[in-house]
């Protein structure tokens, strides 16, 4: 029934306790390699995490184990034997069920249809509901939750569904279960609840492998960790004999206590602390689900870091600075007064501009020239009437290819023609020509070649010393430490620590975004 | 191409290179040439006034209501409405001119409002679609679904399912009229595209159009008013459907409301996609589907007027409009 099993393949050929290992795994996607001989073991019965940064490879690993993608080379042994699956529903027949983030069920079927779905017990020929009624009720039973398995799943929250998820990989007979974020829209009791469920998943002998950037979340009920970067496992041991620290800094590519290496950026380096006071300010943010208690302040002339692992809140926050988001508490106030930003337009109209980390989808429009693409943002002072006047636009789109050095055979060209770098400075020209007095970037070079980081960290040093505010997310420590004049951390959706100039090293920084920090300064308190 | 390649070589270029490296608006266009030299030497009185005439008039409601269609899949959208709002606002029209209210019996009076108010209802409705599309972010092919559905059915309602016939020579102006020779219906469509065609590159309008066409996240970043201005589209793509249902009524010097507009919405799409606006959104060309739309009327026209029976008639249309849309794929080409 599972997948293509090779006969050739010496049964249970490792220790008896290794269940799942794949090894010399490669995947390139057009333009970027995802996998570049990665690795990951599981044994029985134990709880595998997963961690790594954005792009780090590990939705990809579990995606070629679970059949979803297919390797370009490798070799995958699960139960002492290769295996090769080709589709999600082989693997799950062989042994493996994923629990998605969104999970994947029939939302107007009932609870025991969705856990059966698909090998439904049958009595002449007929579905027979009350034994999958009732089976559906003992398997949930085993983990402690009790509910009429004959309503519709819809009328479940998002924990409860879960918990059918995972069920139904129960009553696959499933070897091994892969939670990608489980918990990242569930709240604290939920959690637990979760956790219990894994546990008892753990107890009965069946596998997990768990994908998460919470941290806090792997000690509590991980027993042994894989570390990715860039494609490559970088790590694999015990959760009993790592640090959260040393997670980050591995994750991160550092070395806890090692000499960062100067003069990687193109920031000059010769910070100073600016002492203009705050002229916007958010305080105590929430915003479901990822945003709890962020609190951030900006000033003149300044650029402040922003720093913080995958999912801890740096996108969010910087959304709802910009108006993209609406924060569910808290306050944001600018100029003294509460802030009267409701909409990117309203941010706009207040001198904010904000560049997206994912310039595709969040940046370029594609179709659109460079000149439509530059001007995007400053058409309202552009026309009047809502006639666009043809040679002032010609102006700003003219110096600003100039200013920038974008290179590109002409205006009219398709932006979607122009490299990485190319598109990045556009997108920050069409925020320039507005001379705004706060410009929000986020992973500001990100994909884009050395030469252009490069530019694009002067640029950013010069419109500060100009008097403009930069907010600038990175997950490049180089360009925290040696960019900013202040820092500020987030930690799950937190605002755990802020350094001044004089404070801002490499260790201290990995130290706040791994573990928190327990004393906030006072100034972010309003 | 190669730098080094001159642009444009004498001889060496062969046809499939030429399909290759014309835009699709391009190929429209040849295509239409071939098909008008074709007709010129093999239809009779196809080279006449009178043709010319005929023709010009027939297919004026189609591109008015084309244009209108053009903007909304610039945007990324869809109105299949616009047939359905034709019927309201021809049968609105008769409703107001001939009312009994001594008011509208002026005739300084009720034909103006005749004609302003079923394509301001038009819009309303247009204005409906937009409000759907964006407030309940209804996919805009279900949402222009339900007036497409129940438009005729309020069009039938207000003409009590009659056909209505009527007799008001300032009114049928809009349909007859010929101001120095040349059809109103024909005037107001070249007046419509070469101002949408203008607004489409140099107003704000325009650019915020094809902005949430091509990135619609990126628009909003950027502060476009995405909401404002979808619903602007859908209300412009109504008043133009309420003019088109006018002229035709004043044509017919009658109401029906099983006929006026109907399968204009697939006409006008196909105009668009013969013309060389990408469904994708965030591209679109005016002017290409006033080549679209007269196209595909000189393929119908060339057709019946060789007596090919309607059934064939359909099917060459469905045949030229696939090679059309083959033809626009990206990488188009013959492969």
């Amino acid at each position: 029934m599972g997948g293509i099993v090779s006969e050739q393949s010496p049964p249970q050929l490792d220790s008896p306790s290794v269940l799942l290992e794949m090894r010399d795994i490669v995947k390139a996607f057009p333009g970027v390699v995802a996998l570049n001989h990665a690795r990951l073991t599981v044994m029985k019965g134990e709880v595998h995490a997963i961690v790594g940064q954005n792009g780090a490879g590990k939705s990809t690993l579990t995606k070629i184990l679970n059949g979803a993608y297919r390797r370009d080379s490798g070799t995958i042994m699960f139960e002492g034997r290769e295996v090769d699956f080709s589709t999600p529903h082989q693997a799950q027949v062989g042994g493996i069920s994923t629990i998605f983030q969104e999970i994947n069920l029939v939302p107007f079927r009932s609870v025991a249809e969705n856990i059966f779905m698909g090998r439904e017990p049958r009595r002449f020929g007929l579905i027979d509901w009350p034994r999958m009624n009732r089976e559906s009720r003992d398997i949930l039973a085993r983990f402690g939750i009790k509910l009429d398995v004959k309503q519709p799943l819809l009328n479940l929250n998002v924990a409860l569904q879960q918990m059918v998820a995972i069920a139904r990989a129960v009553s696959f007979g499933a070897k091994l279960v892969i939670m990608d974020e489980p918990t990242s829209s569930l709240d604290e009791r939920e959690v637990e609840t979760l956790f219990d469920a894994i546990r008892q998943l753990k107890a009965s002998g069946v596998s997990v492998i768990y994908i998460s950037h919470r941290l806090d979340e792997l000690h509590q009920v991980g027993d042994s960790i894989t570390i990715m970067r860039d494609g490559h496992t970088i790590e694999e041991i015990l959760l009993a004999d790592i640090s959260k620290l040393e997670i980050v800094a591995k994750m991160l590519g550092k070395n806890i206590g090692e000499l960062s290496r100067e003069g990687t950026t193109g920031f000059s380096e010769s910070k100073t602390a600016i002492e203009t006071p705050p002229f916007y300010v958010a305080s105590h943010v929430e915003a479901d689900p990822v945003l709890s208690d962020a609190s951030i302040e900006l000033r003149k002339g300044e650029i402040l870091g922003l720093s913080g692992l995958l999912g801890s809140g740096r996108t969010e926050l910087a959304r709802v600075l910009f108006g993209a988001d609406k924060p569910d508490k808290g306050s944001l106030s600018l100029d003294g007064n509460p802030s009267p930003i409701a909409s990117p337009r309203d941010a706009i109209r207040e001198g904010i501009g904000y560049c997206s980390e994912d310039r595709k989808a969040e940046g370029i429009v594609p179709e659109m020239s460079v000149r439509e693409n530059l001007t995007l943002a400053a058409l309202p002072t552009l026309a009047k009437n809502g006639i666009i006047d043809p040679d002032e636009q010609a102006k700003i789109v003219d110096r600003f290819v100039e200013l920038l050095s974008i290179k590109t055979s002409d205006v009219e060209q398709p932006i979607s023609q122009l490299s990485g770098g190319n598109q990045q400075k556009v997108l920050l020209a069409r925020w320039l020509c507005l001379n705004p007095r706060l410009l929000l970037l986020d992973e500001p070079t990100r994909g884009i070649d050395v030469g252009a980081k490069a530019e694009i960290h002067h640029l950013i040093e010069t419109l500060a010393d100009e008097g403009m505010s930069v907010l600038m997310i990175t997950s490049e420590i180089e360009e925290i430490v040696e960019g900013s004049n202040r820092v500020t951390v987030l930690r799950d959706g937190r605002t755990v620590a802020e350094f001044d100039r004089d404070q801002i090293d490499q260790d201290t920084i990995i130290a706040a975004m791994a573990e928190g920090h327990d004393s906030l300064p006072e100034t972010v308190e309003v | 191409m190669a730098s080094t390649t001159p642009r444009f070589t004498s001889g060496s270029l062969s046809l499939p290179d030429l399909v290759r490296k014309s835009s699709q608006t391009q190929r429209a266009l040849f295509a239409l040439i071939l098909l008008s030299i074709y007709n010129a030497l093999a239809t009779t009185n196809f080279l006449t006034l009178a043709t010319l005439r005929v023709n010009l008039t027939q297919v004026a409601t189609i591109v008015i209501v084309a244009v209108g269609m053009t903007y909304v899949i610039g945007s990324g959208g869809i109105d299949l409405s616009v047939g359905a709002l034709m019927a309201i606002s021809g049968a609105l029209a008769p409703q107001i001119f001939d009312s009994q209210r001594a008011l509208l019996r002026s005739e300084w009076i009720g034909i103006p409002l005749a004609i302003v108010i079923p394509i301001l209802v038009a819009g309303a409705f247009g204005y409906f679609n937009g409000y759907l599309i964006t407030k309940f972010k209804i996919q805009p092919i279900i949402a222009t679904l339900v007036l497409f559905l129940g438009g005729r059915g309020i069009a039938k309602a207000l003409s009590n399912g009659n056909l209505v016939e009527f007799n008001k020579p300032h009114f049928d102006y809009l349909g007859t009229g010929r101001p120095f020779g040349i059809p109103v219906q024909v005037i107001l469509m070249i007046v419509i595209v070469i101002v949408a065609a203008w607004a489409l590159r140099s107003t704000t309008f325009g650019r915020y159009v094809l902005a949430i066409g091509g990135n619609e996240r990126a628009a909003e970043l950027a502060g476009v008013p995405v909401t404002r201005v979808k619903r602007q589209i859908y209300v412009l793509s109504g008043l133009l459907a309420g003019l088109a249902g006018l002229i035709v009524v004043a044509i017919n010097t009658s109401n029906d409301p099983y006929q006026v507009g109907q399968d204009m919405e697939l006409d006008a799409i196909a105009a668009v996609a013969v013309g060389g606006t990408p469904f994708t959104g965030g591209r679109a060309t005016v002017v290409g589907t006033l080549i679209g739309a007269f196209f595909i009327h000189q393929v119908r026209y060339t057709l019946i007027s060789h007596g090919v029976a309607d059934g064939t008639t359909r099917m060459v249309i469905a045949g030229a409009i696939l090679v059309a849309v083959l033809l626009q794929r990206p990488k188009a080409g013959w492969r």
